[in-house]
This record gives C-alpha cells, sequence and structure tokens, in this order.
C-alpha cells in the first residue's frame, strides 16, 4: 500500500512543480509576501505629518512643540497662522494632525494654572488617529513631569507605573509576523490542495485514476501528503526568516511549536481536500479556496481581537482552524507559553482536522462509484 | 452587432451556471454581513484584574472607577499570584496592582504607587487598554486633587478633537475599506477564469476562426461582469449606509463614478491573470496570491501606508485597492474631497488601461 501511495504522491509533486509558472507560484510569493507584509502591517506610526498653529510667543510653548519636533514619530509639516487654514490641510490628508497652542499658553503655565494643547486628529482611520493621540499624550505627559522637577512643583501624591510584558516597547512587528506566518502557510497549503481533484476531473485524468489499483483513501492519502509536506516546509523557512531576519523572539519551545504547525496543517490539509471533492470545476475550487481563505483570514484575530467581535461571530470563530494557529503561535514566540496552557488550542484543530478528511473521504468514495 | 452577438453568449453563460450571479451579489452581502460586524479595532469590557491586597475606603474609591467603566470588565482579587495566573491564561488582559502599603502612602502623600501590568504581545491592543487605564486614572487624579483643594493636576492638558468620527467608531472607516477588499475579490473570481477557460477547453479556437476582432472578444467579456459587478457594489453601499449606518457625507455620483473605476481596474485585473496563465489552476493560484492579501494589507484599509518603508509604500501603488479605500474613506466620512478624490481617480483610470492593454496585446488572435 505505502509503495503505490508513495508513487501517487511522488506524480502529484511533479505535478505541482514541472510546469514552471506552477512552480513559482508555489515558492515565490510566500517568501516575497512575508517580507512586504511583515513590513507593511504594523500599526505602529512613524514620520505622522503634522501642522503647528502657535498664537503664543512663550517660550513654554515653543519647549513644547519642539518635543514633538524632536520626536521621531513626527514630522511637522506645516506651521500655519490662521483658523481657516486648519480643514484644508486636514481634508486633503497632507496632515493627519493639528496642534494648535491658544495665545495665553505660556502666561497660564506661568501662572500655576492649568494650559491647554489642542490635537485635532483626521479620525477618517479612527484607530490611528487613537494611535497619534497616544504619541501626543506621552509626549505631553514627559512634558508635565520634567516641568513639574524644573520648578519645583507639589508632586501627585501618586503614580501609575505601568509595564507591557512579552513585549516591552510595543513593537507591533512582533504580533504580526508570526500573524503572516499563519497567514501564508493557510495560503499555501489551500493553494496545493484545493484545486487537485478538481483538476483531474476536468482534464479528465481522475478517470485514469480510477482505473489503477489505487483504493479511494489512498488517493486521498496521497493527494494529502503533498500539500502537508509543502506546507510544512514552507512554514519552517517562513517562522525561520521571522527568526533571523525580522528578530522576532522564539522564547518557547520548538516541539510545542510543531506540534501546533503539525495539527494546523492536518486541518488545513482537511478542509483543501474537503473544497477538493466538493468542485466538479476548478471555477467551483477557486470560489471554495476563497470562501475558506478570505473569512479564516479576517476572522482569525491576525489584525483585529476576536474579543472585539459580538458573541455570535466569536462562536463562529470556534470553527476558524487559524483563530487556535495563531495563538500557538504568537503564544509560543512571545510568551513561552507551555504544552498544557496550549491544550485548548491544540485539540479543536485536531477535530476539524479529522472531520474534515473523514468527509472528503466519504465524499471521494461517493464520487468514486 | 457582432458585439451584441457575443455579449449575448457571454450572458447566457453567465445564466446557465449561475456561479457568477452569487459570486456578484450574494458573495458580497454574506462577506459584508460577516466582517463588517466582526471587524473592530474598538475594545470594550477588557477582562482586567483588579489586585488590592488590603481594601479599604481609598481603595474602593480607586476601583470604582474600573468596576463602573464600560471599556473594562474587572474582577477583583486579593492575591497577586492569583492574578498572574489568571494572566498567563488569556483570561485577563492587564493587572492593576494596589499593595498593601497603598492607603498608607497615598495619606502620607508618599507618591503612592499603582502597577500596571499589561499583555504586550499585541501591540495595538495592548496600546489601546494602557490609554484607557490611563485615562480612568487621570479621573481619580483629578477627583484627589479636587477633594483636597489642591486644584487641578497637570500643568499641560490635551483636549482632542477627532474630525469625521468624533465617536471614534472603527467600523466607520473598515466598512468602506472591506468593499474595496471585498470588490477586489469579487472583479478577480468573476474574470480570472473567463480567458483561461475558453482557452483550456478549446473554444478559444472556435472564437478565433469567427470574423470578430480580439478587441471585441474582449469587450464582449466584459461588459457583462461589469454589470454583475455594479450591482454587487450597489448592494454593497446600501448596505454600508443603512444596515452598519456609515455616514455618507460626499455625493452618491462620485461614489458611483470611483467604483466603476475600481471595478474596472479589478475586472481587467482579472482578465489579465487569465489571458497571461491561460491554464485555470494556475489562473487560479494567482488571483488568490495576488488579490486578496495585498488588498487587506498593502492598501491602508487597517494598516496606515504612510507609516510604511518607502520601498513598500512605492510597492502599494500598484495596488488598486489603495487608491478605492482612499476614495470611499474620503467619500463617506469626509465629502466630495476633491485634493483626495481627483489624484486617486486618475491613478485608477491609469491602472485600468494598463490592464486592459496588456490584456489586448497578449490575446492575439492565432495559436502559439
Amino acid at each position: 500500500m505505502w509503495g503505490r501511495i508513495f508513487a501517487l504522491t511522488l506524480k502529484e509533486f511533479l505535478a505541482l512543480l514541472k510546469d514552471k509558472k506552477g512552480r513559482t507560484v508555489i515558492i515565490v510569493p510566500p517568501l516575497v509576501q512575508l517580507l512586504v507584509f511583515s513590513y507593511a502591517a504594523t500599526f505602529d506610526l512613524t514620520r505622522v505629518p503634522y501642522a503647528v498653529f502657535n498664537e503664543d510667543q512663550g517660550f513654554a510653548a515653543r519647549e513644547l512643540l519642539a518635543k514633538f519636533n524632536g520626536s521621531t514619530n513626527f514630522y511637522e509639516a506645516a506651521r500655519i497662522s490662521h483658523d481657516s487654514e486648519i480643514a484644508p490641510l486636514i481634508d486633503s490628508r497632507k496632515v493627519l494632525l493639528v496642534l494648535h497652542v491658544g495665545p495665553t499658553f505660556s502666561r497660564d503655565l506661568l501662572s500655576g494654572r492649568s494650559g491647554s494643547l489642542q490635537a485635532i486628529v483626521d479620525g477618517r482611520n479612527s484607530n490611528t488617529a487613537m494611535v497619534v493621540l497616544s504619541y501626543v499624550r506621552s509626549i505631553v505627559t514627559a512634558f508635565n513631569n520634567s516641568w513639574i522637577l524644573s520648578r519645583d512643583l507639589p508632586k501627585p501624591s501618586a503614580q501609575l507605573v505601568t509595564r507591557f510584558w512579552f513585549n516591552q516597547n510595543l513593537e507591533s512587528r512582533w504580533f504580526i509576523v508570526p500573524g503572516v506566518v499563519g497567514l501564508l502557510t493557510l495560503v499555501v497549503t489551500i493553494l496545493v490542495t484545493g484545486l487537485s481533484v478538481a483538476r483531474e476531473r476536468e482534464q479528465g485524468t481522475f478517470d485514469q485514476l480510477l482505473v489503477t489499483p489505487l483504493r479511494p483513501v489512498e488517493i486521498l492519502i496521497g493527494k494529502a501528503l503533498p500539500g502537508f509536506i509543502i506546507g510544512l516546509g514552507e512554514a519552517s523557512l517562513i517562522m525561520l526568516l521571522a527568526v533571523v531576519w525580522f528578530k522576532v523572539p522564539l522564547r518557547g519551545n520548538l516541539a510545542t511549536l510543531y506540534l501546533g504547525v503539525f495539527l494546523f496543517l492536518l486541518s488545513a490539509v482537511g478542509v483543501g481536500l474537503m473544497i477538493s471533492s466538493l468542485a466538479v470545476t476548478q471555477q467551483q475550487g477557486l470560489l471554495g479556496a476563497f470562501l475558506f481563505i478570505v473569512p479564516s483570514i479576517i476572522l482569525s484575530g491576525f489584525a483585529t481581537p476576536i474579543a472585539n467581535m459580538p458573541e455570535v461571530i466569536q462562536t463562529m470563530t470556534l470553527l476558524n482552524p487559524m483563530r487556535y494557529y495563531l495563538v500557538i503561535l504568537r503564544g509560543v514566540f512571545l510568551e513561552n507559553t507551555p504544552v498544557p496552557l496550549l491544550f485548548d488550542q491544540y485539540w479543536p484543530m485536531a477535530v476539524i482536522g479529522l472531520v474534515n478528511l473523514t468527509i472528503a473521504t466519504f465524499l471521494f468514495r461517493k464520487r468514486m462509484n | 452587432m457582432r458585439l451584441r452577438g457575443l455579449m449575448r453568449k457571454e450572458v447566457l453563460q453567465i445564466v446557465r451556471d449561475p456561479s457568477s450571479i452569487a459570486i456578484a451579489f450574494l458573495l458580497p452581502v454574506v462577506l459584508l454581513l460577516l466582517f463588517g460586524y466582526g471587524v473592530s479595532l474598538d475594545a470594550e469590557n477588557v477582562p482586567v484584574a483588579l489586585v488590592v491586597e488590603q481594601p479599604d475606603a481609598a481603595t474602593a474609591h480607586f476601583a470604582g472607577g474600573f468596576l463602573g467603566s464600560r471599556y473594562f470588565a474587572a474582577r477583583q482579587s486579593f492575591s497577586m499570584e492569583e492574578a498572574l495566573q489568571s494572566f498567563l491564561r488569556h483570561e485577563v488582559n492587564a493587572i492593576v496592582y494596589l499593595r498593601e502599603d497603598f492607603s498608607a502612602n497615598l495619606k502620607r502623600s508618599e507618591a503612592a504607587t499603582v502597577q500596571v501590568i499589561v499583555n504586550g504581545v499585541d501591540a495595538n491592543n495592548a496600546r489601546l487598554i494602557s490609554g484607557y487605564i490611563d485615562g480612568t486614572w487621570n479621573e481619580w487624579v483629578r477627583q484627589q486633587s479636587l477633594a483636597s483643594g489642591l486644584g487641578a493636576g497637570m500643568p499641560v492638558q490635551v483636549q482632542q478633537r477627532i474630525w469625521f468620527n468624533s465617536e471614534v467608531r472603527s467600523q466607520n472607516f473598515l466598512v468602506p475599506g472591506l468593499i474595496a477588499v471585498i470588490m477586489t475579490l469579487i472583479g478577480a473570481l468573476l474574470t480570472a477564469l473567463i480567458m483561461a477557460r475558453e482557452w483550456e477547453r478549446g473554444t478559444m479556437e472556435a472564437l478565433l476562426v469567427t470574423p470578430v476582432a480580439m478587441r471585441e472578444i474582449l469587450i464582449g467579456k466584459l461588459l457583462p461582469y461589469f454589470a454583475l459587478g455594479m450591482g454587487g457594489m450597489g448592494l454593497s453601499v446600501a448596505m454600508a449606509v443603512w444596515l452598519f449606518d456609515v455616514p455618507l457625507r460626499g455625493s452618491m455620483w462620485v461614489l458611483f463614478g470611483g467604483s466603476a473605476l475600481f471595478l474596472l481596474t479589478a475586472l481587467g485585473m482579472g482578465l489579465l491573470i487569465s489571458t497571461l496563465a491561460k491554464n485555470q489552476f494556475v489562473a487560479s493560484q494567482i488571483a488568490i496570491i495576488a488579490t486578496f492579501l495585498p488588498a487587506f494589507i498593502l492598501s491602508g484599509f487597517i494598516f496606515d501606508i504612510g507609516s510604511m518603508p518607502p520601498v513598500i509604500q512605492g510597492l502599494t501603488h500598484v495596488v488598486a485597492a489603495r487608491y478605492f479605500v482612499a476614495i470611499l474613506q474620503s467619500v463617506f466620512l469626509a465629502g466630495n474631497v476633491w485634493a483626495v478624490i481627483l489624484p486617486n481617480a486618475a491613478a485608477l483610470v491609469v491602472m485600468a488601461a494598463v490592464f486592459l492593454g496588456i490584456t489586448r496585446r497578449k490575446s492575439q488572435k492565432r495559436l502559439e
């Protein structure tokens, strides 16, 4: 039996790789996408263009604004001297932020009152707006502290000390790159398995398979193995790049990580073969692949947290293998999570994989008879 | 006349295999429903552990700020040990820790320290949560200093104004962006296989021997799918406005024009993939790789383009969704801002022309 499966697997690999276009499509894009997406997908902002509208001649205002000028997060794109100039700048997206200092700012500050800094933000992307405001607040807090210290003002009676565990400097990239690993493993596996049966059916070679001594289960295993092997290889390569190139810390244990990769591939191959055995034409296969890939990425917690979703959709994500895979990847990479704490992520993927493979086998047998 | 015949053939094909109609009308509705509700960056009811080692009146006042806030689902506990356990198990995202000497230090004005630990793995979410905690904290400090008669706290206070989206609803910008992502998919799904299919089935040869020009074949393929796509787009916009309550501040006509341009680009890209691959299998793989993920990550729909490294920013210029996202976000939230709309529309025109132009050049009336 294994000899036959091996022969079929070999044939599948040849079918996938003999065509130059096909070969390139499987190998090159994942690597390019890892690089591009890992650099692109970040919520951290650099060089936020802002405009200054300063009506105050005092030095306190100058000192505060200098802090913005000195920050790498901000970049002064314009200076304005009139209210009416604000709207055109923000509307046309030339600046994201306008800092307005009123005429009494320095006077207020020197006489011990609070001075106010008005921050007007483009809210078209409300998340960017919130991040910009958090940068503004941290610069103002630093300014306040040094102002209090340098003028011997009464210190506040309590202080808040915030620490971020596992990702001290809040680098988005540490969160995103393991996510991209998950994304690409999924895409590659579905790409390899999702259309393979439909293609044989459309080209008529499926009938040839039927007259061979191969049993349905063997055909299925032969179709599953290439997806599994290519997925495993690419996942490993991508994780290696994540560590070596992007310097994402790999704090956990490789065995824990690979147990997750293995179970995820099982579930992804299962879904891929299920799509494959359902689809009669390649167009249906393509549609099926899209219909699985798109929601499982958007609703996986890759970019937006699952906890923010409404109950119903959160429950639906329990069927999504990506959801578990991302928790494992991020947990092992950043938090050194031990196996027992990941148990709740492992078993659903195993169940999803087995159920899909069983259904795929069943459909397969039915189609063949 | 010949063109009419070709379009009739294409329409008949669409009607016979209704999967295209499902793709154009059903898919946007389902995806937008799922994602419009599912994709949100607004955290509410963040689970937080509130560790109070020695509860008394002062700590109760402090804890009240967290227990009453809609941003937190705070659970109190009395030992740090226990809180850390649930922190590691991801049951809470943050710990707010008041030591036993908190009240005593507060009374003596000896800088009572409140320790906060936030799980930083999801950096964006962590920043948001830390911002909420700061806000709750500042409110408490303000009340403290008012009560003790010390006057207002900090020297400089930030007054924030968030334009176009004052209630900071992430759906207001995510839903228009999702429309761009979904329509990219649909454009590709509709056309990515149609040329490759004709080549593979050999029916292209049948078309080649007829007197129709290649240009006519292409237009005959494009127009019916364009009409389908515009229908899907109309449905999506209607859902955005009536179901998700996204304000539409610009004009319907600008939206319509932008959508038409974008759809032409998306369909053109599908046609190009189809023409170049000539093989449904490879065409499908390219369609999956080249459409969804770039539109999702490189379009500025969720990740800010201005903050990407310059090389990547350059790359985003070939992602059509980028221009459409900019147009949609402006037309929906800010109005007819021509300074944004015109350059982006021009870019779409160029892209559509390039895609269709290359497709035209690559599809010759001959067999290789």
